[in-house]
């Protein structure tokens, strides 16, 4: 699948306090109204500028911090079509797969806020139009391809009623 | 070759030869939630058409980080979360039951047990030997629903812990001081295990304030041996009967092996925002702090309320300081109350609040105000946690805390003795 939209940019260390901060928990089954706020304490004007398509590209660690699958939801609602990053927090990495929000571990300094962005999924290649440049990203783990293939995790339970390894 | 923790854990409940690096489809002994992650899990439940829990009595909800509500959206998803129990048989604590991770190492965790909670911090049982960890709504929801879920077998880091600590400096500081060292992902999906003569010696406890923050540094779990330690604590509560023994093998193999002396480890603070921004406690002295708070799942337990305690018998508060105490459980709040504790620390001036998360995630109970400082025994200080992004957090032992509720700026604990 290809898909293509701008970059976000945004730095190391970016938790899931920033992008969906416990004090909006009593928001989380009000999604629509959560999503909002996406990554407000980063950037209180993520969730005004971003489209769908649009790439959330990231240094070290994004993710970090708490379970709440809240996070790549609302990153998902907001209508962000992969996350870059040069690494991922484990749980994020996992919940964002069980979405089907694809997480793309690869370096992304040479990446700046506004570039145009071209992702092939199959192909393992990011395109920075706006530079020129073209890289690789690492390939996912079989299963964790399997689970994004059908949509999410959800999605792959409904059809398969288990897990196939 | 021999075998990690991790690795000796889930092979037994995967039934194979697990080895770093393999997928492994693992039977799960207890499976949780709480509420401001419980109701996305019943919501992902039922999405997969699941009727029925697959095992109810390992099968657990907790109400903890809003406990009591606040506020009318979390009181519904308290509402919720009590149906679905009623409706699929689970285990339910409610509101005032204490925080999840306490209960479930009170009450639940055995040594070798699998078990997976939507709460980051599930690592805690992890003191006890259970390979316990974090996970989202959904894989939670699946393991309600099957009894099991997908690992891949983490790669081992070896904590060898040598020596005793000096007085004044406790797990919480050796902890900090680890992932200070080694970074807020130095141990990213892999295993952190805890050996060595100054692990053997800490009492539980002190494992499970270090269990509870590996995943700070980004461990999937952090592991302590089951031994005569992890016996005597299961038999204080009740379930001796719980008990196995539980040890890696002697050639085991590890990614690497980190060495700390105890002895060298000083009272240590993370200063906002980032766990592994660390510093001396005395390297901070000067710094104004307006809310001291002591509790949660990392710092929440008796012997961390003793600490306290007996620093703060006879004193009082500072007066532009408040100091607010929240005991991790029912049981941790009746015997700091039989202990005399509480009265102390009420004369010294905190408030108490009752058992659960409190002031930690930043939905009430101890909100920061603009440009606040806070210094917190909890593991988090990212930029926003306690409710306010324009607020400062630290992380520090309950030492440094009493003793940072005494003179107002962060004190290294050993000037209060």
């Amino acid at each position: 699948m290809m898909l293509k939209g701008r970059a976000f940019k945004f730095g190391d260390n970016i938790s899931t306090d920033h992008i969906t901060p416990g004090r909006l928990a009593h928001l989380r089954s009000n999604l629509p109204e959560l999503a909002k706020h996406v990554l407000e304490d980063a950037d209180p004007n993520f969730a005004s500028r971003v489209k769908a398509g649009d790439f959330i590209v990231a240094g070290n660690n994004f993710g970090l911090g708490s379970s709440r699958e809240h996070a790549p939801l609302v990153i998902k609602m907001a209508g962000v079509s992969a996350i870059l990053a040069k690494s991922v927090a484990r749980i994020f990495f996992r919940n964002a797969i069980n979405l089907g929000l694809p997480v793309l571990i690869c370096d992304t300094d040479n990446i700046d806020d506004g570039d145009e962005l071209e992702v092939d999924l199959e192909a393992g290649t990011v395109k920075d139009l706006t530079k020129g440049n073209q890289f690789t990203f690492g390939k996912l783990p079989e299963v964790m391809l399997n689970i994004l293939d059908e949509g999410g995790l959800i999605p792959y339970i409904q059809k398969y009623g288990d897990f196939k390894l | 070759m021999g075998k990690t923790l991790a690795e000796k854990i889930l092979s037994q409940k995967s039934r194979s030869d697990a080895r770093s690096g393999d997928i492994v489809i693992a039977q799960i002994d207890l499976v949780f939630a709480q509420d401001t992650t419980g109701p996305l899990t019943v919501k992902q439940f039922q999405a997969c058409g699941f009727k029925r829990l697959a095992n109810p009595d390992k099968s657990i909800l907790f109400l903890d980080h809003a406990a009591p509500s606040p506020e009318r959206g979390v009181s519904n998803d308290h509402l919720l979360l009590r149906q679905f129990a009623q409706q699929t048989g689970c285990l339910i604590h409610d509101v005032g039951d204490g925080i999840c991770h306490q209960i479930v190492a009170e009450s639940l965790a055995k040594p070798g047990d699998v078990i997976v909670g939507a709460d980051s911090h599930t690592v805690t049982a992890g003191g006890l030997g259970a390979f316990a960890t974090g996970m989202g709504s959904s894989d939670v929801a699946i393991a309600f629903g099957l009894g099991k879920t997908w690992f891949r077998v983490p790669e081992s880091i070896k904590v060898a812990l040598s020596g005793n600590p000096p007085d004044g400096v406790g797990a919480k500081d050796l902890i900090l001081h680890l992932i200070g060292t080694i970074g807020a992902d130095g141990a990213t999906y892999k295993a952190l295990e805890f050996g060595g003569d100054g692990a053997d010696n800490m009492n539980m406890p002190q494992r499970f304030t270090i269990a509870n923050m590996a995943v700070e540094a980004g461990a999937k779990v952090g592991l302590f041996a089951a031994d005569g330690t992890t016996q005597d604590y299961l038999n204080s509560q009740g379930r001796g009967n719980h008990y196995q023994p539980l040890v890696a093998d002697g050639d085991a193999s590890y990614e690497k092996t980190i060495n700390i002396d105890l002895a060298a480890v000083e009272p240590t603070v993370a200063k906002p925002h980032n766990v592994d921004n660390t510093a001396l406690a005395r390297e901070l002295k000067g710094i104004k702090i307006q809310q001291v708070f002591i509790g949660t799942c990392t710092n929440g337990r008796l012997e961390d309320i003793a600490i306290a305690a007996k620093m703060l018998k006879g004193k009082r508060r500072h007066p532009e300081t408040r100091l607010i105490v929240a005991p991790a459980s029912p049981q941790v709040l009746l015997a700091a109350m039989r202990a005399g504790y509480i009265q102390t620390l009420v004369e010294a001036g905190a408030i108490i609040l009752p058992p659960g998360c409190g002031a930690c995630l930043g939905l009430h109970q101890g909100v920061l105000g603009d440009g606040e400082s806070c210094l917190s025994t909890a593991n988090r200080n990212f930029k926003g946690r306690m409710g306010n992004p324009e607020a400062f957090i630290y992380l520090s032992s309950p030492a440094t805390a009493a003793a940072t509720a005494i003179t107002g700026e962060i004190t290294d604990p050993r000037e209060v003795f």
